[in-house]
């Protein structure tokens, strides 16, 4: 068996009731290890397209490709794997109960780290990271060690073929 | 001008040849069944059961290769037909379900007999559907019907809320659609499948699996040539029976779990495994790890999600059966394999298939006598011990079929389905070969079978037991018998390892239960009794008739690989 690794696929689907499910209903049933999913309409409005990342060997993902392309719904499968991408995950961090230390700290990782504080309280702060999905892992490693209350939403990662630029 | 929902469905059905429906009413496709009440170019047939009903259509479909069409009510109409709808999807079976829904205002409200029957069939149909819109009704039905029979057939479901049905829009139905999402293939690769060929030209010991995807392609006539051509043996799966007539000299047999010992040793054996629309089934495979070891694997099959799932193969090809069998017999060579084949040949001396003839009544007799009496038939079979006795004994050819639940392995489906295939074919006969256990889970199919007079001959293999499950308690679980003697009565005693004459009496008695259904019931507990009750059976042209075999309770399906095992590790005997 070849190595477990993360892959990514780019997923044009028909924009109507229950692609979704049958998308996402595919990786359960099959045992599938999904690990991100995300999904918006295209220029054209009866076309979604999902970015999916899974944690897969080769055998399992050349069949999830396969079994994706099967669906009549599923308009067209794009491996991204090893494509130069540009990629882009939305997430919110809310730290909360900090002194004022703290909060300078807080200050300070966002600049370092190249995040914005969007929103402020008396002992809180709101940072928004648009980085990849890898460095938003490491942000939050970072900040569960600096802080004791933080708050995380994740919206997962949207992918796109790079137009000339080496940019992951 | 415009016109209704429902008299768009009936006019898409009619547009797309279908002569008969099997449908069971209810609250939200009333207004379909009276619409389909005005026509008489349909036969609306009515089962006592929605799963009869969705086997019948199978029967219908898997017997003539047209789509199979099923119209229930909403609710526990539509689920009632979710284990025939997992049925056809394994065996890749045409059909198109209409199911009706709450009207679209209602769904979500949790309203009388209102399920998300699209939701819960979405991993076991090609394609499902509930339609929204009036104005997609006529494009909805006619991708069905697309989709149902094009590159791998399958299941569609059509969802179709009451208030569409009587809503007026366009009276256009589409003569095509095109789907963007769906393109079959329908050439093949020459140049893969000319790789594929020069593998099985080098190999000395070759060997060809053909599995259902012949028989759903009709590709028999041309797998015959080439074989003959080439001088290949052939092995087929249970689904494949039947690929090449098994009277054939280049016939092996089958192979798998319940195989003849020969084809599975020629599996084990053979160095390229021309295998042809199967997909590696682990009742075929066994342990995957020793599965065909010392064989370069081609696998030619329509479906790409098929091909290097379960075994990973050398050269893939992705084609409809028969037209790579088109592109194959352009080439065929003449092909010297007389040593292959006279080791093929000791193998099945050394171990041929056949039963104790020393016991009175054997499934290996009565199979005989099938074959005997009832030539150039439609052969239907439920799930079990009888299935196997089945697939392991009757003769096939060009002009017979056998119909059997191979992927889902559905107790219940026998019955319904050979009925479908009367209806389909009212001029051949049907045998419907059945065990006491699957025959009484959809039993109430006696009346739609008599009031459609449909003359099914019904051999039900009585051995008192859940036989398939009893055989591998006698094998694999020290004879206790969980649950499976159907006499069982709580006086019985807990720890009883076979039947004696203290066994409370069999329910029902299925030759008074055919008479009470105006059907005939003949019982027959000998050999000798056996050609005198086929001959009974035929002077019954109205009805069905029940042949009850009473057959030995210790009776095993063998050889047997116990699952998970190589397929070379064989119980014999």
């Amino acid at each position: 068996m070849s190595e477990m690794k993360k892959r990514w696929i780019a997923l044009y689907v028909e924009n109507q009731v229950g692609v979704l499910a049958k998308v996402s209903g595919l990786f359960s049933a099959k045992s599938y290890n999904l690990q991100s999913l995300t999904v918006g309409t295209t220029e054209d409005e009866s076309i979604s397209r999902m970015t999916i990342s899974v944690e897969s060997d080769d055998i399992t993902f050349e069949q999830i490709k396969k079994q994706l392309n099967c669906m009549v719904e599923v308009i067209k499968v794009i491996d991204l794997t090893d494509v130069t991408l540009r990629m882009k995950e939305m997430m919110f961090v809310t730290i909360t109960d900090l002194n004022e230390a703290q909060m300078t700290e807080a200050f300070q990782i966002a600049q370092a780290m190249r995040v914005d504080v969007v929103d402020i309280g008396i002992q809180s702060v709101m940072l928004e990271c648009k980085r990849t999905e890898h460095k938003h892992n490491d942000l939050i490693a970072l900040l569960k060690k600096k802080f004791k209350h933080i708050s995380v939403v994740r919206g997962g990662a949207v992918a796109v073929e790079s137009i000339s630029t080496e940019c992951k | 001008m415009d016109i209704t929902g429902r008299k768009l469905f009936v006019k898409a059905l009619q547009e797309e040849g279908v002569d008969t429906i099997f449908g069971y009413p209810g609250g939200t496709v009333t207004d379909l069944f009276d619409e389909l009440y005005k026509t008489d170019a349909i036969n609306l047939v009515l089962p006592r059961h929605e799963q009869g009903l969705i086997h019948e259509a199978e029967g219908y479909a898997r017997s003539t290769g047209k789509v199979g069409v099923c119209l229930v009510t909403s609710g526990p109409g539509a689920t009632n037909i979710i284990t025939g709808l997992a049925d056809a999807h394994y065996d890749s079976i045409p059909l198109v379900c209409f199911t009706g829904q709450v009207p679209l205002g209602l769904i979500g409200n949790d309203a009388f007999q209102e399920v998300d029957i699209v939701g819960m069939t979405r991993s076991i149909t090609k394609y499902g559907v509930t339609v929204r819109n009036r104005e997609e009704l006529g494009r909805a039905i006619k991708m069905a019907f697309y989709i149902a029979q094009s590159g791998k057939p399958g299941p569609v479901l059509i969802d179709i809320p009451k208030d569409i049905q009587t809503a007026a829009g366009s009276a256009d139905y589409p003569d095509h659609v095109d789907i963007r999402g769906y393109k079959p293939s329908s050439g093949v690769h020459v140049g893969q499948l000319k790789r594929a060929y020069k593998m099985l030209r080098t190999a000395k010991k070759p060997l060809i699996l053909a599995g259902g995807g012949i028989n759903i392609a009709r590709a028999n006539d041309k797998l015959q040539a080439f074989v003959e051509k080439e001088q290949i043996p052939v092995v087929t799966t249970i689904m494949g029976k039947g690929a090449i007539p098994t009277t054939h000299p280049l016939y092996i047999g089958n192979c798998g779990m319940h195989g003849k010992y020969a084809a599975n040793m020629a599996v084990s054996q053979c160095d390229v495994l021309f295998s042809i629309g199967t997909r590696f089934n682990d009742r075929i495979t066994g342990d995957l790890n020793e599965f065909a070891p010392k064989a370069k694997i081609v696998h030619i099959d329509i479906d790409t999600a098929s091909i290097s799932r379960n075994v990973v193969v050398d050269v893939p090809v992705v084609a409809d059966a028969d037209v790579a069998l088109e592109k194959l017999l352009e080439w065929a060579q003449p092909k010297k394999m007389d040593k292959w084949m006279e080791q093929i040949h000791e193998w099945d001396e050394s171990n041929p298939l056949a039963m104790r003839r020393d016991r009175g009544m054997s499934p290996q007799m009565i199979m005989e006598h099938i074959n005997r009496e009832f030539p150039h038939s439609i052969y239907v079979t439920d799930v079990g011990q009888h299935q196997m006795w089945a697939t392991q004994y009757l003769e096939l050819d060009e002009n017979s079929q056998l119909i059997t639940s191979g992927g889902l392995g559905t107790m219940g489906f026998g019955f319904p389905a050979a009925i479908g295939a009367k209806i389909a074919n009212p001029d051949r006969n049907v045998v419907c070969i059945t065990g006491d256990g699957g025959f009484q889970m959809n039993i109430q199919e006696m009346a739609t079978a008599v009031t459609q007079g449909a003359n099914v001959t019904i051999c039900l293999l009585n051995n008192y037991y859940l036989g398939m499950v009893r055989q591998m308690q006698e094998l694999f679980y020290g004879k206790r018998y969980s649950a499976t003697c159907l006499r069982k009565r709580p006086s019985c005693p807990a720890d009883c390892k076979g039947p004696s004459e203290n066994c409370p009496p069999y329910v029902p008695d299925f030759v008074r239960l055919a008479e009470s259904y105006g059907a005939y019931g003949i019982r027959v507990t000998k050999e000798e009794e056996i050609e005198v009750a086929f001959a009974e059976a035929k002077k019954h042209t109205n009805a069905p008739t029940i042949i009850e075999f009473m057959i030995a309770t210790e009776e095993l399906v063998l050889p047997m690989v116990k699952s998970g095992n190589p397929m070379s590790e064989m119980i014999l005997k």
